[in-house]
């Protein structure tokens, strides 16, 4: 049964991650992405982490919804109603993704990994909020800054107002 | 369900958010492309976290830091979007090129 | 073994009949709010309405993400009820139940942006992206008001949030974000005066373009919605169903019916408020003031533990 939802999940994330890049409509494209995110939390469920297999759907449902009004917002086809393509060197992308692929699949099946060590605590949230709290004090704090510099620095570029003149 | 099988899938949406990385005009399409690396990324973390060291919660971590860095990466892109847009009124990186060279 | 801290598997299969009446009963109180005629029969006549009514397609709709929203609202609203307790047991009792109704209703919140976009509508966008908007603002005062919840019982687990009322309801510990909370069940659900996304001003905003079994669908799936986030007041601030007398699952049925009358009375009393009214209240003054509740919560807990 895990083996058959790993690999329904796994085909479901590269298909629709493929997809992205494929439709003519943005919107879809967006969606697409969606869904392979949400394979993605279904694989790291699987994995027996509930809290961040949630966590991970919760957050990539509200960043597709923002991502699809910054589509709509920019981009020349958001319903792909005129079929375009808007590449740039489309075989040399194409021929250093499958060289990457290669290679990482290759060290994958080549490399002698290490047996595990140890058990899944039995609240695996509580060992992360413990981790964070505790020992993983530093990188808390870490993500904390750097959040609240993002929220800053996202402000003032986006303002009417901008960095050096005053509103246009 | 074995480690190897969860390294190929993360490496499968690594290469795919790269050709969509390095392929895309469109700056919202790119930082698609960039998410679907970060994918790639989470599920090989969370693979390393069960099949090596599930005792320890440094895995776990290592997820939190990588999707806090997804939303970041997200944010930024898209008001640095947001100003060039408003600067130029184009969205593609081959009008964005001033730093090549 | 059947784990007795949740309910036999074939409850999964009659809680969407037991939220259908639930729905229904909501459906007359608000015909009895409103003062109709024979408000018993008033859902009925809704529904015979739009099932025999034409459903519309427009030109050059996106037709997959418009049913797909369409679809996924009453979805989405189930699933956030799978760990709802009713009673005692829920369907599914979930270590993270509390994560995982957000993400439900950030799912359903997802959907009617769908449904706005598949028609090709001018109407229909701008009531979806009104709910963009109004959503965003309210999702995070909710999650602070529900993680608040869950910091008093300091478990995820929707049980565990039950049991720790045992001694005082969190009403009482936490009464700022059990306000914040009805409010942003409310605007989660674009209910009441937070119904721009679907007002007259739009030509019935998102849901512009839907009639027929479609419209069914989608009121149905938003009335849900109300229903289960109504109901969902009852474990986090209301101590499920603890008091005397009466067996749990009736205590839980008089919590649900007190609070959904709350919210139905609050459609009737307020006309609609404007988005870009109530949306900055949100931002400005509910986020610290559920971040304030929530670190007073965090105090007491750390001081008493």
């Amino acid at each position: 049964m895990g083996q058959v939802l790993f690999w329904t999940l796994a085909a479901a994330a590269l298909g629709f991650g493929y997809l992205v890049f494929r439709v003519d409509s943005m919107a879809r494209a967006t969606f697409a992405l969606l869904a392979s995110f949400l394979a993605v939390a279904g694989e790291v469920l699987l994995l027996g982490l509930g809290y961040l297999g949630v966590v991970i759907a919760l957050m990539m449902v509200v960043e597709m919804v923002v991502m699809a009004v910054f589509m709509v917002m920019f981009m020349m086809n958001p319903a792909g109603l005129v079929p375009m393509t808007m590449v740039h060197n489309k075989a040399g992308s194409a021929a250093i993704a499958i060289g990457t692929f290669v290679a990482l699949a290759a060290g994958v099946l080549v490399v002698d990994w290490p047996t595990r060590v140890g058990e899944p605590a039995p609240d695996v949230t509580l060992a992360l909020g413990e981790a964070l709290m505790g020992g993983q004090m530093l990188t808390m704090m870490t993500l904390g800054v750097a959040l609240f510099a993002t929220i800053v620095a996202t402000v003032v570029l986006s303002t009417a107002r901008g960095r050096y003149r005053d509103e246009p | 369900m074995t480690l190897e099988a969860f390294l190929l899938l993360a490496a499968g949406l690594f290469a795919i958010g790269l050709y969509g990385a390095l392929s895309q005009q469109s700056i919202v399409m790119l930082m698609m492309g960039l998410e679907l690396m970060l994918n790639g990324v989470i599920v090989a973390a969370a693979a390393f976290w069960y099949f090596v060291s599930p005792a320890g919660s440094d895995g776990q971590v290592l997820v939190v830091v990588v999707i806090t860095a997804m939303a970041i990466e997200m944010a930024v892109g898209f008001a640095v979007v947001t100003a060039i847009y408003r600067a130029r009124q184009v969205d593609m990186t081959d009008d964005a090129a001033d730093l090549r060279g | 073994m059947a784990d007795p801290s949740v309910l036999p598997w074939y409850a999964a299969l009659l809680l969407p009949v037991l939220l259908g009446g639930v729905t229904w009963l909501a459906l007359v109180g608000d015909a009895l709010f409103a003062g109709e005629r024979a408000a018993v029969a008033a859902p009925g006549r809704e529904v015979a309405r739009l099932l025999v009514g034409q459903r519309r397609r427009t030109v050059a709709s996106d037709a997959l993400l418009g049913r797909v929203g369409g679809a996924v609202l009453p979805v989405a609203a189930l699933l956030a009820a799978a760990v709802l307790p009713l009673g005692e047991r829920p369907v599914a009792d979930l270590s993270v139940g509390v994560v995982w109704f957000n993400a439900m209703e950030v799912l359903a919140w997802a959907a009617v942006w769908l449904v706005g976009w598949g028609a090709n509508s001018a109407p229909a966008m701008v009531g979806g992206y009104r709910f963009v908007a109004q959503g965003l603002a309210y999702e995070l005062p909710h999650m602070f008001a529900i993680i608040t919840a869950a910091l008093g019982a300091e478990s995820l687990r929707l049980t565990t949030i039950v049991e720790a009322q045992r001694d005082l309801w969190f009403v009482v510990v936490m009464p700022v974000a059990f306000a914040v909370y009805l409010l942003s069940a409310a605007a989660m659900a674009f209910w009441g005066p937070f119904d721009a996304p679907v007002a007259r001003d739009v030509a019935g905003g998102a849901a512009a373009e839907l009639s027929g079994v479609d419209r069914l669908v989608f009121a149905g799936g938003r009335w849900l919605l109300l229903v289960v986030a109504a109901a969902m007041a009852v474990p986090l601030f209301l101590g499920g169903g603890a008091g005397p007398l009466l067996p749990a699952w009736a205590w839980v049925a008089v919590k649900t019916a007190a609070v959904l009358a709350l919210l139905l009375w609050l459609r009737h009393r307020f006309p609609t408020v404007r988005v870009d009214r109530f949306v900055p209240f949100a931002w400005v003054v509910l986020i610290p003031l559920t971040i304030a509740q929530a670190l007073a919560v965090a105090l007491v807990v750390l001081g008493g533990a």
